[in-house]
């Protein structure tokens, strides 16, 4: 706690509970010919749960690493509560992390994992134990003290990674795809967990994945990332919603390419239907228009012109496939009560929800 | 050597796994290939056992006059025993900590900073493997003619002098690190191959770590099974060594059992026998203190019983000299 009344004395008006600021400024990395941050720009907010969203290469783990000290920028600078701290060694960032593949030390039990951090600081030993006790508590492992690492399932060494990195009370807390090497059920009673620990603590989190779902379900804002640079930093909703550029688009939920022509007046012309553009409308007429399946209606209809190739179930819609008599294809989010007649084979016809759309010019970046 | 390798790592890394196959390979095992199990463990042991017992007879049996164990009690006042067992173990001692004091910096930081380094090491620690001891001794020798003429007006002429030290030859713990260099080199490397080195490190710098207090706190005892195969097997290379002792005309205790074998035969042979046993006892006192500081540590890794019996041939060595 002395860390973040020090910073509180420095910034009053920043340091609200104990979520710090947390502010990437212009980094560069660049490793050989291979850039990992070009120019990153981003904020996370106090007490805020920032994701950062991103193809593997992007450099969203670059990032998480520059700000635990892993890595040095070749330019830019790293601010936590206005406080530069670029050129600070690891050891004494004042963030806890939780990694990827399993970190815990397989000599020492969980107590002694967790209560490692105080140890090095010479915490006495009897703090040591009430405070491990206190955080193998807080994540659900109250009887697992004694336990050595391979004694433990992938989920449970999480925790007690997470308890470890949370032992020193952290002002940051960063998490480098925690859950990537667990199994789908653990990994979401987890990333339940986690978020309401985060919560709970107030602590400014930064969490790294390429998992879309994980992101949007726990973030309060997602940052997504390509080729080193923010694409866009909105929450949730807004991001699937109203993606800022065609790469959030496509990279974020599903996503339909059609080919579509620009008319006079702002309109384009896509699937017999006329939708208004929202976004930078492209030089070009002939234009891909980006549609979400759930916006693409599609009907069983004997007179219809697209064919049903296949239809997944998954739960409370079905996603159809389908072939367009121009050729291309479709993908189609039909309510899975509606779905029933969409079989194999069928006609059907197609037809676009009447919203706003984003365009690309034809020959667009194939992302 | 394969022996060692896959048991003196620390079985981090899904201990259940290997737990499983060995069940399987019992369940499968069950019926015929049981009997050829026990024929291919009577004839290993044949091969062992019959030199050993046939020079224990030999040592006990004089033709004639019956059984004596005269050969056994005179070892310990024969002239040269002590001084020249004491001067290996403290070979070994010394040869173990310098080889150690070598490698285990150097293969942590090509794990943490320059992987790409690792095949170079990996070359030169293999190297000894194929420099044969002969070869070695014969360069050795050859720098410690040429030094001193050339370098009889420097302060270096005198190290030179205090490195052949009859009482404590350092030029051997140089020779012998260089032979042990494979083996501790294979030994770590299994060690540090079964943790991963670049993670825990990160993770003990965010937990406050500095960097002598992760390698000391975090990489040290993980490696401690491994350190224990590393030193085990550079004791036994050392406690056998002959060639290069022999031919640079120093008296540790496999040159001093050849010495004695000229004389008294039968005793360099019950030197040779208790030899083995005495390898074999600091074998199993240091396996069990690998051993013990990891399950100290880590209560399941099994690294005591199998590489006892690598450093057989090395010690038996000393008595296949005879």
């Amino acid at each position: 706690m002395s860390s973040t009344s020090t910073a509180t004395a420095e910034r009053p008006e920043r340091a609200t509970a104990t979520g710090a600021l947390v502010e990437f400024r212009g980094l560069r990395r660049a490793f050989g010919a291979t850039v990992a941050l070009d120019g990153l720009d981003l904020t996370a907010r106090p007490g805020e749960l920032l994701a950062l969203l991103g193809p593997s290469g992007c450099g969203k783990t670059t990032a998480l690493r520059v700000l635990a000290g892993f890595e040095q920028p070749d330019a830019g600078e790293v601010l936590v509560d206005g406080e530069d701290i670029t050129r600070v060694p690891a050891n004494r960032r004042d963030a806890g992390m939780v990694f990827q593949s399993y970190s815990l030390f397989p000599h020492l039990n969980a107590r002694d994992n967790v209560a490692f951090g105080l140890r090095v600081r010479k915490v006495s030993a009897a703090e040591r134990r009430a405070r491990a006790a206190e955080l193998l508590d807080l994540v659900g492992l109250p009887q697992h003290g004694d336990r050595f690492p391979h004694q433990m399932s992938g989920g449970q060494q999480q925790r007690v990674a997470l308890a470890r990195a949370l032992a020193l009370r952290p002002r940051v807390l960063l998490l480098d795809e925690p859950l990537s090497a667990l199994d789908a059920k653990v990994r979401l009673t987890l990333r339940e967990e986690i978020r309401r620990l985060q919560l709970s603590l107030g602590i400014t989190t930064i969490f790294v994945t390429h998992d879309q779902e994980e992101a949007l379900s726990m973030a309060d804002r997602v940052a997504v990332l390509n080729a080193g640079r923010l694409e866009q930093c909105a929450p949730p909703a807004e991001l699937y919603e109203r993606p800022a550029t065609p790469f959030v688009a496509e990279f974020v939920g599903a996503m339909n390419r059609l080919p579509g022509r620009l008319t006079d007046g702002g309109l384009v012309e896509v699937a017999g239907a006329e939708l208004p553009v929202d976004g930078e409308i492209p030089a070009e007429r002939e234009v891909e228009v980006l549609i979400r399946p759930e916006n693409i209606l599609a009907t069983a209809d004997p007179a219809g012109t697209a064919t049903v190739v296949s239809a997944s179930f998954f739960g409370s819609v079905t996603r159809v496939l389908l072939d367009l008599p121009g050729g291309g294809s479709v993908k189609s989010d039909v309510p899975s009560r509606d779905a029933g007649a969409l079989t194999p084979g069928v006609r059907a016809t197609v037809a676009p929800a009447r919203r706003p759309v984003l365009v690309v010019p034809a020959a667009g970046k194939g992302a | 050597m394969a022996a060692l390798t896959p048991t003196a790592t620390p079985a981090a890394p899904a201990p259940a796994a290997p737990r499983k196959a060995r069940d399987g390979g019992a369940a499968r095992a069950r019926r015929r290939p049981r009997v050829w199990r026990g024929a291919v463990l009577f004839l290993a042991g044949l091969y062992f056992l019959v030199p050993l017992l046939s020079s224990f007879v030999f040592t006990v049996r004089i033709p004639g006059q019956g059984l004596t164990f005269d050969a056994y009690t005179g070892i310990l006042s024969a002239e040269g025993f002590t001084e020249s067992l004491l001067l290996s173990l403290g070979l070994a001692a010394a040869t173990i900590l310098l080889a150690l004091l070598l490698t285990v910096p150097a293969l942590v930081a090509v794990r943490l900073g320059a992987p790409r380094l690792a095949p170079l090491v990996e070359i030169v620690c293999m190297l000894p493997l194929v420099v044969p001891p002969i070869a070695l001794v014969t360069g050795v020798t050859t720098v410690l003619r040429w030094g001193p003429d050339h370098l009889s007006r420097t302060p270096l002429y005198q190290t030179f002098l205090a490195v052949q030290n009859e009482s404590f030859p350092v030029v051997l713990v140089l020779a012998y690190t260089v032979l042990a260099l494979p083996f501790v080199y294979r030994s770590l490397d299994a060690g540090l191959r079964a943790i991963d080195v670049p993670t825990l490190v990160e993770a003990a710098r965010n937990c406050g770590a500095s960097r002598p207090y992760v390698i000391l706190r975090v990489i040290l005892p993980n490696l401690r099974s491994s350190l224990a195969g590393a030193s085990f097997l550079t004791l036994a290379l050392v406690l056998g060594e002959f060639t290069i002792a022999s031919l640079l005309g120093f008296r540790p205790f496999a040159v001093w059992i050849v010495t004695v074998s000229g004389a008294e035969a039968r005793m360099s042979v019950a030197v040779s026998l208790l030899s083995l046993l005495i390898t074999w006892a600091l074998l199993l006192v240091l396996s069990r203190a690998g051993t013990r500081a990891s399950s100290a540590a880590a209560p399941a890794p099994p690294a005591a019983s199998a590489p006892s019996t690598a450093p057989a041939p090395a010690a038996s060595s000393v008595s296949g000299k005879e």
